[in-house]
């Protein structure tokens, strides 16, 4: 045991649904994680165990080395972001970031000074006698953050913090919250289903999927190396395809794909599938198009979508198999018969699985 | 001691509470009924089965209660649909004139009733002098009389459910069936009506107890006619206790059988869908005529409907002895006010209500914010339970819950946690704290559940312990339902006649009681002032209850 937070082995069941299924993390001082996973897989579960909202069947929570499993949540020291913020909504601004601070016994000029500077850090300086209702929803995630954060927590959590807000609006958002939290360097975790925000907030990202991790890593750890078909469909786009395995010689597998036969290199670090029925994994840009060949897979394309300066087009073999790849956007068009062969840098974008899971 | 321990004790301590105050009562009257002084026997239950007037009033309870529901619905429902779906001059003032009927308590109502209809009633000496009778055009008595006032007070009941319930509904559900071709009448019996249900029903069933239980109209007007609820007074006060505990529990039955059939039509919850939309905007009529002709009706029917308050007014004005055979009173001063003031006799009574009204609102309050908070909030075990016994009182009609407190409350028993506490001035407010329970703590509950649980999680995150969230966040965003659940039972009890009846003692007496002695003394003036103290008051504290309510 050696990070700041740690969540230890931690199980939650609800009558007998298991919530959360040994979770274990560490998280360094000052490091942001991310949960990411499909709804219900338990994120939002860990995240309350946490804060202490529920109490773990089996399990333990530690922070700096204190265990706080049995903690009260008035006690701990966490700070939150809820979903829907929770703002008190008969309190103005001001009160409510002051709210945490007078828990505290924080009281007279410093606590006018510390919700001064709260505030001041989400850029809403002289915002303390709005009212609550009067404020964008942008507004008012930031001063959920500058509540959260004025009582200086020991841990931050969010709960799919951004949620709640227009596409437009959620970049920047995130962005600013990103770099808000890495100047203070809170030790921060946070929860969200959306690839990208975990991606871009997390220092690392855990992958949930019914209650259990799947895999912990960095962004670029869990695309290029997924751990398992799960994780691999669930970050980023990709197609599968059933193979059979022929051959394996070092990383480099030859296998049996519709009718067409590939070397593929595979990424390190991982167990290969034995000689049999496979399942591989494909990101769309490691994949190329061309005509028609001895050796490519040779499907239709049934459909276009244009993205700008590059076009996804979904091809189908001639078993019926769907699956994507990019290309200049006039590189194909519709009812065209193609060949599809390993692009050449494909490397990180391929990927066997033994055909046991999903 | 850690939070949810302490929050599973004062469950406990509730709900021991509750049983004590409203199962124990009802249980120990059913004993009764079934206990002669030689021990167990059914002679009691044999004698009331035996007499064709104990039959009779169960009879008379049950069909004038459910013809009760059928007039204030017949008045209620046209009401609604009128002042909800069409704009014509003066309809703001007149949607909120006709829900007026709700300040005056059951027997200032009837009251002003009798001054209207009654043998010497302006109405009925306008009628007959313009036909020219030689005696009153009819009698104010028997089941029309009865029926009458019922009508009269509870067609209110029909207008506001139905009323907030279209303003909910959401116009675009509307638009979606005209768009697939549905009729207005389709889309009136497919669309409207069923989500409609709910409130239709919760209002015939709110109609249905409240005519079961009622006493004032009957005790007052029934004449020949009989009701169970009078029934039960007029055999306890013969001495006959075993038999009026049979009555007792005969009604009870009664009032439970009719709450499980109704609850059992009642559609299941609204639909959620709905909620989120505009809704339906009023026609604003246009047609002059048919703008002046609904102007018109609408005019009069308020009038029709203030009739009573302003007769009561204008009663109140006039000094006791001053008007005999004149059609309108020759004189008016304010003597009748002053007496009430100024008087300590007179002014005892209003007194009495005012700190019981208060006591027993505060207890309510109390016990309904507490339960509601280990209930809703605490999730403690045995939640479900509470809120049950919180609402039980509602189902048993006024006149059984007084006996069963009058019964329980006169024995000296301590081990069996019965004090004597008829006689003192304890009674009357535990009486009606009991009966404020089920409209305060629906209101309360309701409020709790409609505050987001991560509001206290909130507070709870940022370090608040339990006293600290409940001043600070709960209560504050609470007081709309505090104040309305406040209000609602402060009104009640302000104006109880039921309860009061069998319990009172001379040094408590309430208003309602020295409304009736002023009666019986014909000193008509006086019990008109008190019936415009308790108009006011309860509208006073309704419209603060609704304006601090919406202001929050």
């Amino acid at each position: 045991m050696t990070g700041f937070l740690e969540l230890d082995n931690l199980v939650k069941r609800f009558d007998s649904v298991l919530a959360v299924d040994a979770v274990s993390l560490s998280l360094e001082r000052g490091e942001m994680l991310a949960l990411l996973g499909p709804s219900g897989s338990g994120k939002t579960t860990t995240l309350r165990l946490l804060a202490g909202f529920e109490s773990p069947d089996s399990g333990r929570v530690i922070v700096d080395g204190d265990d706080v499993t049995r903690v009260e949540p008035v006690a701990r020291r966490f700070g939150m972001v809820f979903q829907h913020y929770a703002l008190f909504p008969h309190l103005d601004v001001g009160q409510n970031v002051a709210f945490g601070l007078e828990s505290a016994g924080v009281r007279g000029e410093e606590l006018r000074g510390r919700v001064a500077r709260a505030l001041q850090l989400v850029d809403l300086a002289g915002f303390e006698r709005r009212r609550v209702g009067q404020l964008s929803g942008g507004q008012q995630q930031r001063v959920a953050l500058a509540r959260a954060l004025a009582p200086e927590p020991r841990v931050l959590l969010l709960d799919e913090p951004l949620s709640n807000l227009d596409p437009t609006l959620r970049e920047r958002t995130r962005r600013e919250t990103r770099d808000l939290i890495r100047r203070l360097g809170i030790t921060t975790l946070l929860v969200t289903h959306e690839q990208d925000e975990a991606f871009d907030l997390g220092d690392r990202v855990a992958v949930l999927r019914r209650g259990r991790l799947e895999q912990v890593g960095t962004p670029d750890e869990l695309y290029g190396a997924p751990a398992n078909l799960f994780v691999g469909g669930f970050v980023g786009r990709s197609s599968t395809l059933d193979v059979t395995v022929l051959e394996l010689s070092g990383r480099l597998a030859r296998i049996a794909v519709h009718g067409a036969e590939w070397t593929v290199d595979t990424p390190p670090g991982r167990a290969l599938p034995l000689p049999g029925d496979a399942v591989m994994l494909v990101r769309p840009e490691s994949l190329r198009m061309l005509a028609p060949e001895p050796g490519a897979i040779s499907a239709v394309v049934v459909a276009r979508r244009f993205v700008g300066p590059h076009a996804l087009f979904t091809l189908k073999t001639e078993s019926g198999r769907t699956f994507e790849t990019v290309g200049l956007p006039d590189a194909a068009h519709i009812g065209e018969m193609v060949g599809v062969l390993p692009g050449r840098r494909a490397e990180g974008g391929i990927h066997l699985f033994q055909g046991d899971r999903p | 001691m850690t939070g949810s321990t302490r929050a599973q004790l004062t469950a406990g301590g509730l709900l021991l509470l509750l049983v004590w105050l409203v199962v124990y009562p009802i249980v120990l009257v059913l004993l009764q009924g079934l206990h002669g002084p030689e021990g167990w026997s059914l002679r009691f239950v044999r004698l009331f089965l035996e007499r064709p007037t104990e039959w009779q009033a169960l009879w008379g309870s049950l069909w004038i209660s459910l013809a009760s529901v059928v007039l204030a619905a017949a008045l209620g429902l046209p009401l609604a649909w009128l002042f909800a779906r069409y704009d014509f001059p003066g309809a703001r003032v007149l949607g909120a004139v006709v829900a007026l009927p709700a300040v005056l308590p059951p027997l200032v109502g009837v009251l002003a009733f009798l001054f209207l209809y009654g043998e010497t009633g302006f109405v009925s000496l306008a009628v007959q002098w313009m036909l020219g009778l030689s005696d009153a055009p009819w009698r104010l008595e028997g089941a029309g009389a009865v029926l009458l006032v019922h009508a009269y007070s509870m067609y209110v009941y029909f207008y506001l459910f139905v009323r907030a319930a279209l303003a909910s509904l959401d116009s675009s559900l509307l638009e979606a069936a005209a768009s697939l071709g549905a009729g207005r009448w389709r889309s009136f019996r497919r669309i409207v009506l069923p989500q409609l249900y709910p409130a239709i029903g919760g209002a015939a069933l709110l109609t249905f107890m409240t005519s079961l239980g009622s006493f004032s109209a009957p005790y007052i007007f029934g004449g020949g006619f009989r009701v169970m609820t009078t029934q039960i007074v007029a055999t306890r006060l013969n001495g006959d206790n075993e038999l009026a505990m049979v009555e007792t529990i005969s009604l009870t039955l009664l009032a439970l059988a009719a709450l499980a059939v109704l609850r059992g039509t009642h559609a299941p919850d609204a639909p959620a869908a709905g909620r989120k939309g505009t809704a339906p905007a009023r026609v604003v009529v246009t047609n002059r005529g048919v703008r002046l002709g609904l102007a018109a009706l609408a005019w009069s029917l308020a009038g029709l409907l203030l009739l009573p308050h302003l007769t009561l007014l204008l009663v109140s004005f006039v000094p006791a002895g001053t008007w005999t055979i004149e059609p309108t009173p020759p004189v008016y001063t304010l003597r009748n006010y002053v007496t009430l003031l100024q008087d300590p006799v007179r002014a005892r009574p209003l007194a009495n209500s005012l700190w019981l009204a208060t006591a027993a609102t505060l207890a309510a309050v109390t016990v309904a914010l507490a339960a509601g908070i280990v209930s809703v909030r605490r999730r403690v075990w045995g939640g479900r339970v509470l809120e049950s016994l919180l609402g039980l009182p509602w189902a048993v009609p006024g006149t059984v819950f007084a006996i069963a407190i009058a019964a329980t409350f006169s024995v000296d028993a301590p081990w069996a946690g019965r004090f004597i506490l008829v006689g003192t001035i304890w009674i009357l407010p535990l009486a009606y704290l009991v009966r404020n329970l089920p409209i305060t703590s629906r209101a309360i509950l309701a409020g709790l559940r409609g505050l987001d649980p991560s509001l206290d999680e909130a507070a709870a995150s940022l370090g608040a312990g339990h006293w600290r969230t409940l001043r600070r966040v709960t209560l504050p965003l609470l007081r709309p339902a505090l104040l309305a659940g406040a209000s609602l039972a402060f009104v009640t009890a302000f104006g109880d006649f039921v309860t009061s009846i069998m319990l009172y003692t001379y040094d408590t007496r309430p208003v309602s009681l020295e409304i009736l002695s002023s009666l019986r003394q014909s000193d008509v003036g006086v019990a008109a002032a008190y019936g415009v103290v308790l108009m006011l008051v309860s509208s006073v504290v309704f419209a603060v209850g609704a304006e601090r309510g919406s202001a929050g």
